[in-house]
């Protein structure tokens, strides 16, 4: 123990000492919510929407006050003709359209469903997601309003469940939370690490009575409470700049939060015993923690809209599992996550015994 | 060949056909060696000789490819956590952090070796001065000159009270007076009774050293005091001993 806390005392002396990495660490998390949150709050405040109204009703008038008065819509042009949706979308002049065919009042009336047609621009996968969703949710909302007044027609329930009001920081935050522990555990200890390996302070350790136990145990000490702290910036930042709910524990989203950083720091420790030089650890850390925690775990692309095979790929992420949980605990209070705690442990398991195992205390 | 480890009265450091093999290539070619306690024994050979090989063997750095060595009474492998409490190394290359100050070095390489804060306080305020190091506590050890460092790296190794120091190159690259100063710290700790092994591409240092081998390709070709290596090849200086040795 006295070993473990001296290597510890030791690596904190070291993150204290470069300043600049430490502002880097402490700060890059802080500006990320900011400009993600900002970024994405404002751009679905202001989704433009091409409108084309051939019914000109009560009700499809209605139905655009309900769309642009939640303050994230605007229409931004009044379309004559349905020739002119594709230009339009394909300029990029609005990022959604809206067609209101004629009968539209008359079907709402006899309480049938109201045919309605959402185009929206894929190219930007993400926000064509949130905005069709965000579309579909208010459309089906107003159906039901207008329906119920009818007293008839079968009412259509909005598809988006947790975030009714689809705000998107609610999902960025989480997402971040996630990226930023893989990033700063995975990266900074196979820094760390490789950099000991690197300027020959390794062997000098090496000739010391230390165990891998005892070296991985003090090494990655610092880096968990660098960790937790900046999961906390993020949380805090985004609860209190955007709102974002904390519907439950905290201290189940501590837990989670701690197994998430042992199975970083194990990814990180795996990467600096194989790593030949500092720049391919740094390269390897950054594809296998920041490319899988935002391309393959449903952070920026939504599970649903991979193919099959993807989608399975996107499983063994740990990143997929840990945002599932951390988004449930924020949204909606969950605490118990029999499949996805199995999962992480499972993943935790198996990367810490590689990682010790392939820690060796000598030089080849 | 089997070696019985003695605790106490045997030698420091005992080698029996030590060989290290890279692939093809065998660094160090089944040397065998026998250092008695409190000796300063030079490692001499050309760059390439396998010097630092066979140090990294000694120290459980490198795991041998065949034969057996003993040091400080534990057997090599086998027994290499005991050993590493009992032994100090000095690697090559400055090998302390430089973005540490030196009382921060200290106090790590104390804490490794298991020492208390208390331990490590009372010893550094023992040895920093006779390092002269007293001053620079709270310096960076980036920023000290090249013979403070190695100084500072020959305080962190013997921190713990190690019965066998192995110095790789210690004063390359210093000016004399600071080889000098050295030297004076290895003889202290001789007559303190701690074996010192020591390699140097320095004849001068060479002529220090109670005995002397050299070494070539791997192998141990010349092992003697400096006057008798001197007198077996009659040469006069020991610049001389290690050309003829070397060079045939
Ligand atoms: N890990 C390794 N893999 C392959 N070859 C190695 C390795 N380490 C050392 N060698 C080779 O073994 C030989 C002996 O190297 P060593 O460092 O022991 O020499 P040395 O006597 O210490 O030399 P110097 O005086 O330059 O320090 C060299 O040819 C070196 O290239
Ligand atoms: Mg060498």
């Amino acid at each position: 123990m006295k070993r473990v806390l001296a290597i510890a005392r030791k690596e904190l002396a070291h993150i204290l000492r470069d300043r600049r990495s430490l502002a880097v660490a402490l700060l890059m998390p802080l500006a990320m919510v900011l400009l993600y949150g900002a970024a994405i709050d404002m751009e679905l405040r202001l989704l433009h929407v091409g409108l084309l109204d051939e019914d000109c009703s009560e009700a499809s008038r209605e139905l655009v006050r309900a769309l642009t008065s939640s303050g994230f819509a605007v229409v931004s042009e009044r379309l004559e003709n349905r020739a002119a949706v594709e230009p339009g979308l394909r300029q990029g002049r609005f990022l959604a359209a809206l067609i209101i065919p004629t009968g539209f009042a008359r079907q709402l009336e006899r309480g049938e469903r109201a045919p309605l047609q959402i185009l929206v621009d894929g190219s930007d996968a993400a926000t064509a997601a949130i905005a069709s969703h965000y579309l579909d949710a208010v459309v089906a909302l107003e159906n039901a309003r207008q329906g119920a007044a009818s007293a008839a027609g079968p009412v259509p329930r909005p598809r988006v469940w947790f975030n009714p009001q689809l705000r998107s920081p609610d999902f960025v935050v989480p997402g971040l939370v996630a990226l930023i522990l893989m990033m700063v555990c995975a990266l900074l200890t196979s820094i760390a690490i490789t950099r000991e390996r690197e300027n020959g302070t390794l062997e000098q350790i090496l000739t010391t009575p230390v165990t891998p136990i005892q070296m991985v145990l003090g090494k990655v000490l610092p880096y968990v409470a660098l960790g937790a702290l900046d999961a906390a910036i993020i949380l805090l930042t985004g609860k209190l700049a955007f709102g974002v709910p904390m519907a439950g524990s905290w201290w189940v989203l501590a837990a989670y939060c701690l197994l998430f950083i042992m199975i970083a720091l194990g990814v990180g420790l795996l990467i600096s015993a194989r790593a030949s030089s500092l720049r391919v650890a740094m390269i390897a850390a950054i594809l296998a923690t920041m490319l899988p925690s935002m391309i393959l775990s449903g952070f920026v692309f939504p599970l649903a809209s991979m193919p099959v095979p993807l989608r399975l790929l996107c499983q063994l992420m740990p990143a997929t599992h840990f945002l599932v949980i951390i988004r449930s605990i924020l949204l909606k209070g969950q605490s118990w996550f029999p499949l996805q705690t199995l999962a992480l442990a499972l993943m935790g398991f198996v990367l810490i015994t590689a990682a010790v195992r392939s820690f060796r205390l000598d030089l080849e | 060949m089997s070696i019985v480890a003695l605790p106490t009265g045997g030698p420091a450091v005992l080698a029996r056909g030590l060989t290290k093999r890279f692939g093809k290539f065998t660094a160090v070619d089944a040397i065998d060696l026998e250092v008695p306690r409190g000796e300063i024994f030079g490692f001499l050979g050309a760059n390439g000789a396998g010097k630092t090989t066979a140090i990294r063997m000694l120290c459980g750095l490198l795991k041998p490819s065949a034969g057996e060595a003993c040091v400080a009474g534990y057997r090599v492998g086998p027994e290499s956590e005991r050993l590493k409490r009992h032994i100090g190394y000095m690697s090559q290359r400055f090998s302390l952090y430089d973005d540490l100050t030196v009382r921060e070095n200290v106090a790590f390489f104390g804490g490794v070796y298991g020492l208390s804060p208390r331990r490590v306080d009372e010893r550094a305020a023992a040895l920093l001065p006779r390092l002269d190091l007293a001053r620079d506590q709270g310096r960076l050890a980036g920023s000290l000159p090249l013979g403070y460092k190695q100084r500072l790296a020959l305080g962190c190794a013997m921190l713990h009270k190690p019965r066998v120091l192995f110095l790789d190159e210690p004063t390359g690259g210093v000016d004399p007076l600071a080889r000098r100063r050295f030297w004076d710290l290895i003889y202290e700790q001789s007559a303190a009774g701690v074996t010192v092994f020591v390699t140097t591409h320095y004849m001068d240092e060479a002529e220090y050293c109670g005995r002397v081998s050299i070494m070539a390709q791997g192998r141990i070709v010349a092992l003697d005091t400096p006057a008798g290596l001197k007198r077996g090849t009659s040469r006069r200086s020991m610049q001389d001993v290690f050309l003829a040795v070397v060079g045939s």
